[in-house]
């Protein structure tokens, strides 16, 4: 597991509360305006960072995150970048570890080794790719490890008990439960399957559970707080993002303030969720 | 690079065509795509399900379909012996009820009740609703906004037969997005949920349970020619988009080293146009819809669009089997404009008296390049793969006849 992940959830077990994460499309929707609220995501309780690596063809999610995916594709937004917006984001803020999400394509395409390469220097913490399950763990898991960066693996309610010590066999860092069947910000997570789902998942490792894809609020997820290790949020960010556009898309002067707010608030849910 | 003793002995268990194929699905995916491709294993070998399959390709389907010598099209031509693998006179019109009737017994045997397709053309959402409404299950089928517009008939087709056709609105509009909206769709539903993929793509066991259920086309083909000629084709040719047409001609046939085989691209506007879709031409190889395959992308491995005047072959991807074929050297990929099929398209109409599909039209275009040149003894078997009365309309724009 990559140190500052290690660091991050050692804090907060000391400290008995789940951390947030909060997802943003790298580019989106410009990369100036994104590398404003990246800067300010910290600062607005962000325990830990999760950047979308837009791909024009994004199976696994909703609405919300394709058009985001969208937005910074025509802001002309490469891969290049992402790595460029962590490398320059590491220069102000050393600690917050920060996970790269995205499809296989875009990475094959750079060139795997490049890729990794180029991540680790960035200062990336690990890494989402959502359509390489673990039968294709030699293509991009085994040589990630191997550089110290994270697989974060997505395990969903319909991964069972028999294929879940494969899915988990390379996970590290931790693991992410896909709290719906389904693709992002399309359905709401119920807590208390959720809640169920931790502890059968607890029973196979003693990573960090994180939970995601159908948490939009700081109720909701201050409900998974409780049981997991941290809440994810993408589709509701990234749609206060679209909503705070102007009538050609591009950023206003709200874009910064409004994100940041929503995270503030679903912050609060989540640091808040074991206090009473 | 090794050339394979048999080049039909692919995929090997993880769906691996040399580089090519594969599972690269999500992992809310990979358990479902596990099970069907258990299904898959216990129905190919088990005689009472062949048994069910060929009585409903015989009966409901009308297999075999033809072998036609095209006379006066070889007359005109002035060289090869064309000849046509009739698998537009299937019922729906098209080869693709082949692997739609395959795969729906195998949804039911799966205890499945909802059907899911992709269409491009809307030759596969067509077969697709079909099968479904035979065996009354509920059936979506999703289709670009784009082609809704310009394959109204096939839609009203599929609405006729029952099936929901839902508009997809994200990306270039076509095939691909209508793929993806599927996909999303099947991750929401994997409880009761059989997606019917249409052409020898996506993941592991896809590419080859739909080239199973193709490659009745080769394998009565091989029969048929041998019975009426008495040899094997010199040359077989067909058109490929995914390449679910093509690969039925072509598996049977692979081993027979003096059989040329030819698949012909959309060449759309010209291969050195942006506006095409020869992804084994122009693409390189990469990742989408669960394989690995040449595709259509640009220096960042962000997919492109696709361009022809034949819906059914305007895709970005192909086949993995097709791309490991290719690397082999084994079958030689063309392209063929929309005009060129366009012209064959026409020519097909008065010298046969058979309207072909578009996406055929493209074969034939080749035919018509190849044939000239070659001896009277040369036999060229081309498929025939559906029919054009859907294309009527995109025919009369193209050529500026106005319907109205």
């Amino acid at each position: 597991m990559s140190d500052r992940l290690a660091r991050c959830f050692a804090r907060l077990r000391a400290d008995n509360r789940a951390a947030f994460v909060p997802f943003i499309t790298g580019g989106d929707p410009d990369r100036a305006t994104c590398a404003t609220l990246l800067r300010g995501l910290p600062e607005a309780g962000a325990d830990i960072i999760e950047v979308g690596m837009p791909f024009s063809d994004p199976m696994a999610d909703g609405p919300a995150v394709q058009a985001s995916s969208l937005r910074a594709l025509r802001a002309g937004t490469k891969l290049a970048d992402v790595l460029a917006l962590v490398a320059d984001h590491r220069q102000h803020d050393p600690e917050t570890p920060i996970i790269l999400m995205g499809y296989y394509n875009p990475i094959y395409s750079y060139g795997v080794d490049r890729f990794l390469s180029d991540a680790d220097k960035a200062g990336v913490d690990g890494l989402i790719v959502v359509d390489l399950p673990a039968e294709h763990d030699d293509e991009l898991c085994v040589p990630a490890l191997s550089r110290g960066l994270s697989i974060i693996r997505l395990v969903s309610p319909t991964t069972d008990d028999e294929r879940l010590p494969t899915v988990l066999t390379n996970t590290s860092g931790f693991v992410y439960y896909v709290s719906i069947a389904g693709i992002t910000g399309t359905k709401s997570a119920d807590s208390a399957e959720v809640a169920s789902a931790v502890v059968r998942l607890r029973r196979h490792t003693a990573l960090p559970i994180a939970v995601g894809f159908g948490i939009r609020n700081a109720a909701q997820a201050a409900e998974i707080a409780r049981t997991a290790d941290a809440a994810v949020v993408g589709s509701a960010i990234v749609t206060t993002i679209q909503e705070s556009l102007d009538d050609d898309g591009r950023a206003t002067a709200h874009t910064v303030e409004r994100t940041l707010a929503l995270v503030r608030d679903i912050a609060r849910g989540v640091h808040g969720a074991r206090d009473s | 690079m090794t050339t394979a003793n048999s080049f039909r002995t692919g995929p090997d268990e993880n769906g691996n065509y040399g580089i090519f194929g594969g599972r690269f699905v999500a992992e809310t995916l990979m358990p479902l795509i596990l099970s069907v491709e258990k299904a898959w294993n216990i129905a190919r070998s088990d005689a009472a399900f062949r048994a069910e399959l060929d009585e409903y390709l015989r009966d409901y389907v009308g297999r075999p379909s033809p072998l036609y010598f095209a006379k006066r099209l070889t007359e005109h031509l002035g060289g090869a012996k064309v000849y046509f693998k009739r698998d537009e006179l299937n019922h729906t019109g098209s080869h693709k009820i082949n692997n739609c009737m395959g795969q729906i017994l195998l949804a039911r045997r799966m205890g499945k009740t909802r059907i899911i397709a992709e269409t491009g053309a809307g030759q596969h959402g067509v077969a697709t609703a079909t099968v479904a409404a035979l065996f009354g299950m509920p059936c979506i089928v999703y289709m670009g906004e784009t082609d809704i517009a310009r394959q109204q008939p096939n839609v009203f087709r599929m609405k006729l037969l029952g099936a929901e056709v839902r508009p997809v609105t994200s990306g270039s509009r076509t095939l691909k997005d209508a793929m993806n909206e599927a996909l999303r769709d099947w991750v929401a539903n994997v409880h009761d949920t059989f997606y019917i993929i249409g052409t020898v793509a996506g993941p592991h066991p896809y590419p080859e349970m739909v080239r199973e259920f193709q490659s009745v086309i080769g394998r009565e083909a091989r029969e048929q020619m041998t019975e009426r000629e008495g040899r094997l084709p010199d040359t077989l040719v067909a058109c490929v988009g995914g390449g679910s047409n093509a690969m039925g001609l072509f598996h049977p046939f692979l081993d027979d080293k003096d059989v040329a085989i030819v698949g012909v691209e959309a060449a759309g506007k010209g291969i050195d146009t942006d506006a095409h879709a020869a992804s084994l031409t122009r693409g390189r190889p990469g990742v989408l819809h669960g394989n690995r395959t040449y595709l259509l992308q640009d220096d960042d491995g962000q997919i492109t669009e696709a361009h022809s005047i034949s819906a059914g072959l305007d895709y970005p991807g192909i086949g993995p089997e097709h791309s490991w074929l290719k690397d082999q050297g084994r079958v030689s990929y063309v392209s063929a404009t929309d005009a060129e099929a366009l012209e064959a398209f026409q020519l097909c109409c008065k010298l046969e008296g058979i309207i072909p599909a578009l996406e055929p039209s493209h074969a034939l275009a080749h035919v018509m390049r190849m044939a000239p040149s070659l001896p009277a003894d040369h036999i060229i078997l081309m498929n025939m793969c559906g029919r054009g009365d859907k294309d009527v309309f995109t025919v009369a724009a193209a050529i500026g006849v106005s319907l109205e």
